[in-house]
């Protein structure tokens, strides 16, 4: 067991030393995929690895609008239809929280709930969508909502919504994300997407972020 | 790490001096807690160095050992109470030494996904720890990226239970 564990060590280590060759040359490998297959457990790839990997608008837009479909086909109703969006997203965020705070502070957790939004406000948004979110702010009107805005949400870009079921709001996929990362943090809310128009953005999404009584207490106590 | 299980190298009788009559056995138990105080994990590691010392077979008959194991789960459950204590006065991961049973140090480490991670251990070096804990979080952040693995179940893959291992070889 153990020789066959130090096997697959070395085969990373020579994937990743010749990585660089192998990636120009990747329409050869796949030519011959039998020849060269690369055998990596994911328990080997280094979490750096994909650092600073883009993928292209393009890919996410199809996949999302394949998620679309395929939940359409599932579901009954525009209220379920967003609740599964964010399910979806859910799993996005507890894998993306855990993950980005690995890498970006390295052994800090976040305990005050103001130190969380920041951090989905700038990190989470910079990493999920290249560009930080575009407003934070708390409602004047109640204590424990808060409002994260984005003026050009990349889920609903290139979604067209048919006036039947125009009360969609793909923004259900972000608020899915946000809420699995309030969640996995102790601070556990009722996040919804909303769209508020203005002028020039017609596609303003504000994700608005209701936190449970227990966290306002605890917020009390840390004061 | 040999200094200290000097009562061990008597082999044979596995009663040592613990109250409960709990041996000395040098090993260490690592759990994983998930978020609704769930185990994900467990293992028990025994320390290469005294093992082999011991004049050879087993120095502590099997049953004892099953006796061991619950009392583990006993004394890492009750730190659970520790850990959510500190848990909101710090903004650090790695909780250090956070509770005692008889002479067993429990260290803990609290990963942003509210993921416990808790080791019994005799008297260790922190920095050992801290470098372990990392490891296994790193591990575990694989594990998690997984699609197909269910956040809060069992991890049961053996490549991952290797790592650990490997990992606790080389720290502890």
């Amino acid at each position: 067991m153990s020789s066959s564990a130090s096997a697959t060590s070395r085969l990373s280590v020579m994937s990743m030393a010749a990585s660089l060759p192998s990636v120009g040359g990747y329409s050869s490998a796949a030519s011959s995929i039998y020849a060269k297959r690369n055998t990596t457990n994911i328990l080997e790839r280094h979490l750096n690895k994909t650092r600073g990997a883009e993928v292209s608008v393009n890919a996410f837009a199809f996949l999302f609008s394949e998620m679309l479909q395929y939940t359409q086909k599932r579901v009954n109703g525009i209220q379920d239809l967003e609740r599964k969006l964010n399910e979806l997203g859910y799993r996005v965020g507890i894998r993306a929280l855990d993950l980005l705070v690995w890498r970006d502070k390295n052994s800090k957790r976040e305990t005050r709930v103001l130190g969380m939004l920041y951090f989905i406000h700038t990190t989470v948004w910079k990493t999920m969508f290249g560009k930080q979110a575009d407003s934070l702010e708390k409602s004047t009107e109640n204590e424990d909502e808060y409002m994260i805005s984005d003026n050009d949400p990349m889920v609903s870009k290139f979604i067209s919504i048919p006036k039947d079921v125009s009360q969609l709001n793909c923004g259900a996929f972000m608020a899915g994300i946000v809420e699995a990362i309030m969640d996995g943090c102790q601070f556990p809310s009722r996040v919804t997407a909303h769209t508020v128009p203005i002028e020039g953005f017609p596609l303003r999404t504000t994700i608005l972020i209701k936190l449970d009584r227990e966290v306002l207490e605890r917020e009390e106590q840390l004061k | 790490m040999n200094a200290t299980h000097s009562s061990s190298s008597s082999g044979g009788s596995g009663i040592g001096s613990g109250p409960l009559g709990y041996g000395n056995a040098p090993t260490c138990y690592f759990v994983m807690i998930g978020t609704k105080d769930n185990p994900i994990y467990e293992a028990e590691f025994i320390a290469v160095n005294t093992a082999r010392s011991s004049s050879g077979g087993a120095t502590i008959p099997e049953a004892k050992k099953e006796e061991f194991r619950h009392l583990n789960q006993f004394i890492a459950h009750s730190a659970l109470d520790m850990v959510e204590d500190i848990q909101w006065s710090t903004n650090q991961m790695y909780l250090k030494s956070i509770d005692k049973f008889n002479e067993r140090f429990i260290s803990a480490y609290l990963t942003a996904g509210n993921i416990k991670l808790l080791l019994l251990h005799d008297a260790k070096s922190e920095d050992a720890i801290r470098n372990f804990f990392n490891d296994c979080y790193e591990l575990y952040i694989k594990t998690l990226l997984n699609p197909f693995y269910e956040p809060n179940s069992i991890i049961s893959s053996a490549a991952f239970d290797t790592k650990v291992r490997l990992s606790a070889k080389r720290y502890l």
